[in-house]
């Protein structure tokens, strides 16, 4: 009743081609936006901004990332959580180098840099395809943990291996407190989320998805895969770099290679498993599902006064939550974007279905 | 039952236990407990957990909580995970009355993150026996307490017991000393003091890293079997060390020529090598056993009574000893914050006054029932570590033997040191070292 698009007439190419053509759809993004920039602040508490919120985004960030590059453009990576450890320990190493150099510019350059070691190890992908490539980009995984862990001059020479993230200082804005971060975050997460949404369905996204869906009938098409293929590199890596910057200064403030290791690549594939592959919004479905859920799990026998021990806590927290992922991968292998998307058809139909 | 009534009596279970499950937390010292009793650590952490439980427990049972005021705690397991610890942390920060008291993270990773975080929440941070070593430097990390020993001060002593056993630090000139470690900030912490002494003392040092959880070590093992260092330092925990030493034993490298930290010598590490752990060595920050005065009140104050955390005969394991002594120095901070604020729940900012100004004498450990255990601590703003001790212990194949005397790192050394590091991370965070002569 409520989400019906009837009398909503375009009258020209602009209105039909915007992100949300209904406009039940932009008065609900213009609501969520505003929840997140205002009714949030005012009511957040710390354990929510900085357990919760701050990494949901961040993470949701490399999902976007990994998902331009799986989703869209049909390549998959393992790499991941080396593309991010490059963003977090360029990001570092430019505030170090160049002190004057202002830390959003500072993130924007670790981003680049963190694009061109994905186009470096994007270049087997123009050979090799599928679970082959999957494996080179393993080994990108664990040559940029070797790297950091083994070589002293990028981690400052410090004894442990163990960065500090400077002060953040974001043009004046000294960005310190929980809700301070978040904002930023949330700032910069948009953004790209902006930029990712309008990258994919412009026509660097359309050549991505023609080389995903047939990349011989995209060749014939004449859409060149060493372009197409290294600019998803690139794209995927530069999101990927500026969430591990992010990951690195605003979550975890001192971290350590393990921070980026193989588990967070796998954790961030699954996100957009989960969430839907080719999907934005199902970035942010899986990086919620798969980081707020296991939370949730872990806190609700306390919640609700159950007297188990910690051990056995957790231990139910992992078997329900891969019960979970297998429920959810069976009644719907395309992910929560693709429920999401059923859900609204319905909805549009609602209360006449066919 | 219809389904309509199913879910009003569903609802109505719910809200019964979320009504009980409200934190009665009215005038409590609340006290958090980053635990982890579950994956590849859990050997190691489900003791520590139990001795610090059991200590709260035999407080609260015994005394009735701290001057008075009820002690709370609960855990949340980190499963020694950096982002799941600081999870916990920001879960239990502010539960209680006036929030967390001080936080033991049991983890070096986390260690390094928390440091981060406590400044701001105002929470002191105690690491005891492990952490950042550079933080004794009180003056500029406020809110780390190593407590009884850093990872430089471990390096330093088990140096100085083979310089010893070899007849003199010129005998270990040509020398080649071994260091398996956890590839983390925890394993490589000792790094520095055995390179910096293989400059002055003249053996040469290698290092030879192992991946988290540390269950393939074979690389590593055929490493030392083809270099033969004349010594081997263990830096591992969890499985990692028990796995070290049957590695050890399948390369046939000799185990008395092998020294764990202190992280590296309990119960869990040696049995399950069996036989093949005989002669092992390792660093001991304090005795085990369970005859001593504490253990006897904590089984008639809590087992009796049927409320201990671990099975009666886990009582007194390396570990065990080392989770109740943590658990006493953060009450003992709490006890001497109240002396100068009064006898009400404390601040994080209060009992971090309480910490810095601790004094356990040896009449007041005897008191406490930790004569034996525990040595004489008396911090100081500028020094957050108090005492660096520990004593060579071999595994004989069914307990720690005391094989060495009580060995002091060499402050004189360390010192400096510390100093320079702790003056290289202040200047990245733009800390102003705090003027220790002016301070109460």
């Amino acid at each position: 009743m409520l989400y019906r698009e009837a009398g909503q007439y375009k009258t020209s190419y602009a209105e039909d081609q915007q992100i949300f053509p209904i406009r039940q759809d932009r008065i609900a993004v213009a609501l969520i936006v505003a929840v997140a920039l205002v009714a949030v602040p005012l009511l957040a508490s710390d354990y929510l901004y900085t357990a919760i919120l701050i990494p949901f985004l961040i993470l949701s960030l490399a999902a976007i990332g990994l998902n331009i590059l799986v989703g869209y453009c049909g390549q998959i990576s393992l790499g991941t959580g080396g593309f991010m450890a490059v963003g977090a320990y360029a990001a570092y190493n430019l505030c170090l180098r160049i002190e004057w150099l202002p830390l959003p510019i500072a993130i924007l350059l670790a981003g680049l840099i963190a694009a061109l070691a994905g186009i470096l190890f994007g270049i087997p992908s123009l050979r090799i395809k599928g679970f082959y490539l999957a494996v080179a980009t393993l080994a990108a995984q664990f040559f940029i943990d070797w790297l950091f862990a083994r070589i002293g001059w990028f981690t400052n020479y410090t004894p442990s291996g163990s960065i500090v993230a400077p002060q953040l200082n974001v043009f004046g804005w000294i960005v310190d407190t929980p809700m301070e971060k978040y904002l930023f975050t949330l700032i910069v997460v948009a953004l790209f989320a902006l930029v990712a949404k309008n990258l994919v369905r412009g026509r660097i996204g359309r050549t991505w998805m023609a080389i995903r869906d047939m990349d011989i009938a995209a060749e014939i098409i004449g859409i060149r895969p060493l372009t197409a293929k290294l600019s998803a590199f690139a794209v995927s890596s530069f999101f990927v770099g500026v969430a591990g910057a992010l990951w690195g200064f605003v979550h975890l403030g001192s971290w350590e290679p393990l921070a980026f290791g193989i588990n967070r690549s796998f954790q961030l594939l699954f996100m957009i498993i989960i969430g839907g592959l080719g999907s934005i919004l199902g970035c942010f479905l899986g990086a919620a599902f798969i980081m707020i859920v296991p939370l949730v799990l872990n806190q609700v026998p306390t919640a609700l006064g159950i007297p188990l021990s910690t051990a056995s806590i957790s231990h139910m927290e992992a078997m329900i939550f891969g019960v979970m992922i297998v429920f959810f991968l069976i009644v719907e292998p395309h992910g929560f974007a693709r429920l999401w998307s059923l859900a609204k058809e319905k909805l549009r139909i609602w209360p006449f279905p066919h | 039952m219809s389904r309509f009534n199913w879910y009003v009596s569903a609802a109505a279970a719910a809200a019964m236990l979320a009504g009980t499950a409200l934190p009665a937390f009215a005038q409590e010292q609340f006290i958090p407990v980053l635990s982890y009793r579950s994956g590849a650590y859990a050997p190691n952490g489900i003791p520590f957990a139990n001795g610090f439980t059991d200590y709260l427990k035999l407080i609260q049972e015994r005394d009735g909580g701290v001057n008075g005021v009820k002690l709370a705690f609960e855990e949340c397991e980190t499963g020694y995970a950096t982002d799941r610890g600081v999870e916990c942390y920001e879960r239990l920060k502010a539960k209680g009355a006036t929030g967390a008291s001080a936080v033991s993270p049991l983890s070096t990773g986390i260690t390094f993150a928390l440091t981060e975080k406590v400044p701001g929440d105002k929470i002191p941070l105690i690491t005891m026996g492990y952490g950042r070593s550079e933080s004794s430097v009180g003056s500029v990390f406020t809110w780390n307490f190593p407590i009884l020993g850093t990872y430089w001060s471990a390096a330093d002593i088990l140096l100085q017991h083979i310089a010893q056993i070899s007849g003199g630090t010129a005998k270990l000139k040509g020398k080649k000393i071994a260091l398996v470690y956890h590839d983390s900030p925890y394993g490589k912490e000792p790094i520095p003091v055995l390179e910096d002494r293989a400059k002055s003392w003249g053996y040469k040092f290698q290092a030879i890293p192992v991946t988290h959880p540390g269950v393939e070590q074979k690389s590593a093992w055929l490493q030392i079997r083809q270099s033969r260092p004349d010594f081997v330092f263990l830096w591992g925990w969890g499985v990692m060390n028990s796995t070290s030493v049957k590695e050890a034993a399948a390369v046939n490298y000799p185990r008395d020529k092998m020294y764990g930290v202190w992280w590296s010598g309990a119960e869990p590490d040696v049995t399950p090598a069996g036989d093949g752990a005989k002669g092992y060595n390792a660093l001991a920050l304090h005795p085990p056993g369970s005859d001593f005065v504490v253990h006897r009140e904590v089984f008639k104050h809590v087992y009796d009574k049927g409320k201990g955390s671990a099975k009666k005969e886990e009582v007194g394991e390396v570990l065990y000893n080392r989770g109740l002594i943590n658990a006493m120095l953060t009450v003992e901070g709490i006890r001497t914050a109240m002396a100068k604020h009064g006898n009400k729940p404390m601040t994080g900012e209060q009992v971090r006054w309480g910490l810095e100004n601790l004094d356990l004498t040896p009449a007041k450990i005897a008191a406490l029932g930790f004569e034996g255990l525990v040595p004489a601590v008396k911090l100081s703003c500028a020094d957050h570590e108090g005492v660096a001790r520990a004593y060579i212990q071999q595994w004989d194949g069914k307990k720690w033997v005391k094989k060495s005397d009580w060995i002091a790192a060499d402050q004189s050394y360390l010192r400096p040191m510390m100093e320079a590091a702790a003056k290289k991370y202040g200047q990245g965070k733009n800390i102003q070292p705090r003027d220790c002569g002016k301070q109460s």
